[in-house]
Order: structure tokens, then sequence, then C-alpha cells
């Protein structure tokens, strides 16, 4: 059993629900995301997704684009990143998620990476580009390295690919919570509710819902229909407004520590 | 038959989009193959192009061309007599055809060099449509004519602003955009690129080209040509003119890339010159990246040849030999741009000067005998002021 399961079994039977934090690697370097990392845990998060940057990052609004141009700026790398999970598992045990491109994955090489990811502590990867259809490949190197591969699924999808998407994934799946790119929304989507429910009569595996929810009230919401929720460019913003300031790993911190509140009073 | 039922041309190609994209993609290739199933719609898909379009356009004998160049007999495929100036029309009126018929109510787009924007405007008026068009600032700047063409078409033009301002980052805001509207819209992609079942429904789309010059050739020589040339941006007029001569073993084909300021200079856009396999936009392709697997940024003065990756299906019949590549360098195209305006009184896209740049290099080295088709994928009109200021030409 790896962390990820591990994870969710532990916070079910506490009745809690997950906090996955989603951060930039190498935004604004890669020295500020090993702290921020610490900080994200300590603040209460629960699973830590870790961006890889893309030249062209096309599942991602303004917000997550901004800090993919600042990490390839600081000369952010899949290896390198490889290197930080290796190094802050001295200190954490908390379950590490990579989300990257199939591109960066694919022209590292994906039995290279599956094997590497693996040795260096990596527990799963997202890559938003890849359905399961094309990811045979990835699955099996995955597999045989105990990588959960985490497949998504969207507001447009039906039961087949419910079923198909539920069976390729390991660990658990990620809800779409609206059809859109990554960012911060106002309000949540309509669409959480019915979709989940209907998710959850095909799959028996834990759900995470992201994409739009940047504060506690939200979080809270959406943690009664699921088993954790994403936030990605709430956090990813308060560092774009931190930079430069000691201000970052506190305020940062705060955010989790917020959010987590907001998610387990709900659960 | 290519591609397969997942959109594999061989190891190219594919569906590689985020799953909100994936249901629509399949009903989008659900009501392709109804469409091209249904008599009326074919029947309506004819009309179009016979009295809208203008279709057939002339395969026309360059005679003065051919007597300079001193070798084999060359025939251009008039495609810039098509409405709006270029090829892009075969695909976008057809496309909007399918949106129409699929209940949607908006179209979206990207645009390089303008062409296939324009194209798209075009046919959203002609059907009732709503239509937006992504085009990057730096093009926009350079075909500052088509984007107000555009305009008067009543097509909303939003620029964009990321990464090199090209066609490539147009593309990456116009899927954010049908991800996010995914409901009511149809994403009108402008060529043989992108996810399954574009690059099939589009080259089917533009295959018109190639059915024509076949029928025409045999008329004019009574043979099949030697060789085929055409320039390869995404790749679509290629496609639409190699494809119905795929069987013919006897027709050589080339593909002509943009060169830029030369391949050793790293400013071009010659994806199988420089490139290797890769993941963009929903495709396996050639890609121009680094060795991260980062995409480059890539130079052309052809806007519509600006581009870092290719269609797959050209990357298919790359390996298998059937079809070769070259590229035309920035000079050689504006070379030739200015050649057969003089010869031929035919200003070319600056995209198509690259498809003559290579005639110029190939008809001298063959036989009075042989024939060369090549495709003039657009006029040039929209780039005139492009060309003038490099020239260092005031008017």
């Amino acid at each position: 059993m790896n962390r990820i399961e591990k994870r969710f079994r532990a916070l079910a039977k506490s009745d809690d629900k997950a906090l996955i934090a989603y951060i930039m690697a190498g935004d604004p370097d890669l020295e500020t995301t090993g702290e921020l990392i610490l900080a994200l845990e300590e603040g209460g998060a629960d699973i830590i997704e870790l961006g890889v940057p893309f030249s062209d990052p096309l599942a991602d609004g303004p917000v997550i684009q901004r800090a993919s141009e600042r990490a390839l700026a600081s000369k952010t790398s899949l290896k390198k990143v490889l290197g930080l999970v290796k190094d802050i598992r001295k200190k954490t045990d908390i379950p590490i998620i990579l989300m990257t491109y199939y591109n960066i994955i694919y022209k590292y090489g994906e039995a290279d990476f599956a094997s590497h990811a693996s040795s260096a502590g990596v527990d799963g990867v997202i890559i938003p580009d890849l359905p399961p259809e094309e990811g045979s490949d990835i699955i099996g190197h995955c597999r045989s390295n105990g990588i959960d591969t985490i497949f998504l699924l969207a507001p447009t999808s039906n039961d087949k690919r419910i079923r198909k998407v539920s069976l390729a994934s390991r660990g658990f799946v990620y809800y779409v919570s609206l059809t859109g790119v990554t960012g911060v929304r106002t309000a949540l989507s309509d669409s959480i509710k019915p979709m989940t429910d209907k998710i959850r009569k095909t799959s028996k595996r834990p759900l995470a819902v992201g994409f739009g929810i940047s504060n506690a009230r939200q979080a809270a919401e959406v943690a009664a229909n699921a088993d954790g929720v994403v936030v990605g460019s709430a956090i990813v913003k308060l560092v774009e407004e931190n930079i430069g300031t000691k201000g970052i790993i506190p305020a940062v911190k705060g955010l989790a520590s917020e959010l987590k509140a907001g998610i387990s009073a709900k659960s | 038959m290519l591609p397969d039922s997942k959109g594999h041309f061989g190891p190219y190609g594919g569906k590689y989009v985020p799953e909100t994209l994936m249901a629509p993609l399949e009903e989008l290739e659900a009501a392709y193959r109804s469409a091209r199933r249904d008599k009326d719609f074919r029947k309506k898909q004819e009309d179009y192009l016979k009295n809208y379009v203008g279709r057939a356009t002339p395969l026309y004998f360059a005679e003065k061309l051919t007597k300079r160049l001193g070798g084999a007999k060359v025939y251009l495929k008039r495609e810039d007599l098509c409405h709006t100036g270029a090829h892009k029309i075969n695909n976008a009126l057809c496309q909007a055809m399918l949106a129409k018929r699929m209940g949607k109510k908006r179209v979206i787009a990207e645009t390089g060099a303008g062409q296939h924007g324009v194209a798209t405007a075009t046919a959203a008026a002609f059907l009732g449509l709503e239509c937006e068009v992504y085009m990057g600032t730096e093009d926009m700047r350079r075909q500052s004519l088509n984007v107000f063409r555009m305009k008067l078409l009543g097509a909303k033009v939003i620029g964009v602003d990321n990464g090199s301002r090209t066609l490539k980052d147009a593309i990456n805001e116009a899927i954010r955009d049908w991800v996010t509207n995914v409901e009511g819209t149809n994403y009108i992609m402008g060529t043989v690129f992108g996810p399954h079942p574009y690059p099939m429904m589009v080259r089917d789309f533009q295959s018109v080209i190639g059915k024509e010059a076949r029928r025409q050739i045999m008329k004019a020589e009574g043979r099949l040509p030697d060789r085929l040339i055409a320039c390869v941006g995404g790749g679509s007029n290629a496609m639409g003119l190699f494809y119905p001569f795929l069987k013919d073993k006897e027709v050589s084909m080339t593909g002509v890339e943009a060169g830029g300021e030369g391949i050793e200079s790293g400013r071009h856009a010659a994806r199988f010159a420089g490139g290797s396999i890769g993941v963009l936009q929903g495709t396996k392709s050639y890609l121009l990246q680094s060795d991260k697997g980062q995409v480059l940024e890539t130079h052309s003065i052809s806007a519509g040849l600006d581009y870092a990756s290719v269609g797959p299906e050209h990357c298919f019949y790359k390996d298998l030999g059937r079809i070769g590549y070259t590229y035309a360098t920035n000079d050689e195209a504006l070379d030739a741009f200015q050649l057969i305006s003089r010869e031929e009184g035919i200003i070319p896209a600056l995209e198509s000067s690259h498809a003559i740049a290579e005639v110029i290099k190939a008809a001298p080295k063959m036989k009075s005998n042989e024939v060369i088709i090549a495709n003039l994928s657009g006029r040039g009109d929209k780039d005139v002021n492009q060309v003038s200021d490099i020239l260092g030409v005031k008017f």
C-alpha cells in the first residue's frame, strides 16, 4: 500500500477529508518549493501535488501559466524536481504527486520516469492531457514501479468514460468540477453534487474534486461530496503575490490551515 | 485505412487532450461520419464549394515560368483563386456546416497568417454562426489586413499575448476556450493537426484539391504528374493535394517546410529537419523541442508556416518514404514570391512561395517531358505590406 492509499484510509477512519495542495515546482525556485511543501504539510495539507512546468500548459488558466513561466525561467526540469522530492523525503512522508503534461514525461522516457520517480519517493502522477486511451505505456511502467496513475473525469464524461477512467486510476479519481481551465472562480459549479454521486455509483476509489476551488467555504462545501479537495491556483496566486518577501512561507501555511479547517469542519 | 479507430497514423496522431474534450471529440467524429453518409449534406457541400467558394479551381500551366526554369512542365493548382484567397475555406466551410448540423451556435478558430481566420469568419457569416478567432499578437502585426477582414466579416478577433505570440499560442487559447465553452461551441481547426478526428476530417475536406488536380492533369497531359510540391505548415494544403495520389507509385511528392534563416541558425520551423517526436496540442508528431521536452520558438517570414509541429499523417508518410520533405529559407521564398509575380502575374502568399522556391530548384533538374504540379495555396495580397517592409520599398 503506498502513501496515497494509506492517507485516504487514515482520513476515512477519522471521518476526515483530504486537502490536496498544488504548487508549481521551481516557482520561484526549487529551494522555496521545498520549504513550501513543509509549510503546506504543517498547515494541514494531506497530499502535495507538485507541478512540473511545460511551455504549453493548455489545461491551465493564467495563474498557473505564469507560474510555469517563472519555473521555466528558474531552469526547472523534471530531473531537478525528482531530485527535490528525493531530498524532501528525508524530512517528510507526505504523499507527493507530480502533475505535468505528457510531452515532458514522453521526452524523459516513460520507463525511466516511472523508475526514477519511484526511487525518488514520488507516489503518483497526474497528466492532464493524457486520457487512459493513450496511457497504456505509462500505466504499465507506473504499475510495476508502484506509482499511482490518477486520471481525470469532467462534467462532460459519460458513464462509459467514468468506468474507463476509474479502471485506469490508482490512488484516487480526480473530478474536474467545471468545464474550463484551472483558476480561481467566485462560484462553485452546480455539477459537483450530481456528478460526484454518479461517479461514486461506478467507482469505489477515493474521489477528489478540483478546479475553481479557492477558499475555505468552497472547500468545505466540496468536501461534503468528496474524499479530497484540490486547491491549486489560489495557493499559486499567493506565492506569486509574495515572491521576494519573507511572507511567502507563512502566507501559504496560513491558507493551508484555513482550507483544512474548512474541510474538516464540514466532513 | 488510416487513421485507425483511435486516430493513429502508425505511431503518430491520437487524442492527447483534457478529459473534458474526450466526449465532444467523440460527438464530433460521429457527426462527421454521419454527415459523410448523408446525401443531402454532400449535395449541399458540393453546391457551396462550387457556387460560393468557386471550385473547381484551375490547374494552370505556367508556361513562362516553365520556359525560364528550363526543365519540367510546371502546373500551378490555383487555390489562390478560391473565395477568400486560399485553400483554407474548403475546410472551414465544411466544418462550419458540420457545426450547424450539430446545432452549435458558436464557432472558434485559431489563425496564424489569418487565412484560416478569414475563412472561418466567412463561413460563419455565410451560415449565420457566431465566430471568435484567436490570433497571436505578433501575427496580428504581420497580417493586419486579415485582422481587419475578419472584423468586417463580423468575427471577434482575440489577440493572444503569450509565448511567441504566434500560431502555437493561438491554438492553446482556442483549446482553452473550447474546454470552457464546450456546450454550444465547435472548434474549427484550420489544419491536419490536433486531436483525432481533426487530422482525418481536415484531410478529407481538403482532398478536393488533389481530386480535381488529378482529373485536370489527366485531361491536360493524358497522364499523372511526376511530382507534387506543396508547402507544409500544419500541412493541410499539402495533404489535400497529395492524398488522392498516394496510391500512384509513379508520383513523387515533396513537402516544403519553413527554413527561416537557415537550419544552422536555429531560427526556423523545419520540424523534419530539426525536430523529434513529441506530443503537443492533442497529437503525437514531429516537434521542435528542447532535450527536456519544452516546445521551442519557431521562426519564419511566413506566419502560416511558423509552427513548432506538423500534421501526424505527414510524419507517417515521411517514415515510409512516401513523401519527401525539404525546406526553403526566408530568402528563397522571397525570391520565389517576386519571380512568380513578374513571370506569371500571380502574387503568391508567402506560404505558397516556399513551394514555388522548391519548384525553382527542382524543375531545371527534370526533363522537359516531365510534369510538376505545385500547390499555389493562397494569394499574396495579405503579404505585400510585410514584403515591402523587408525589401525597403516605400509606397
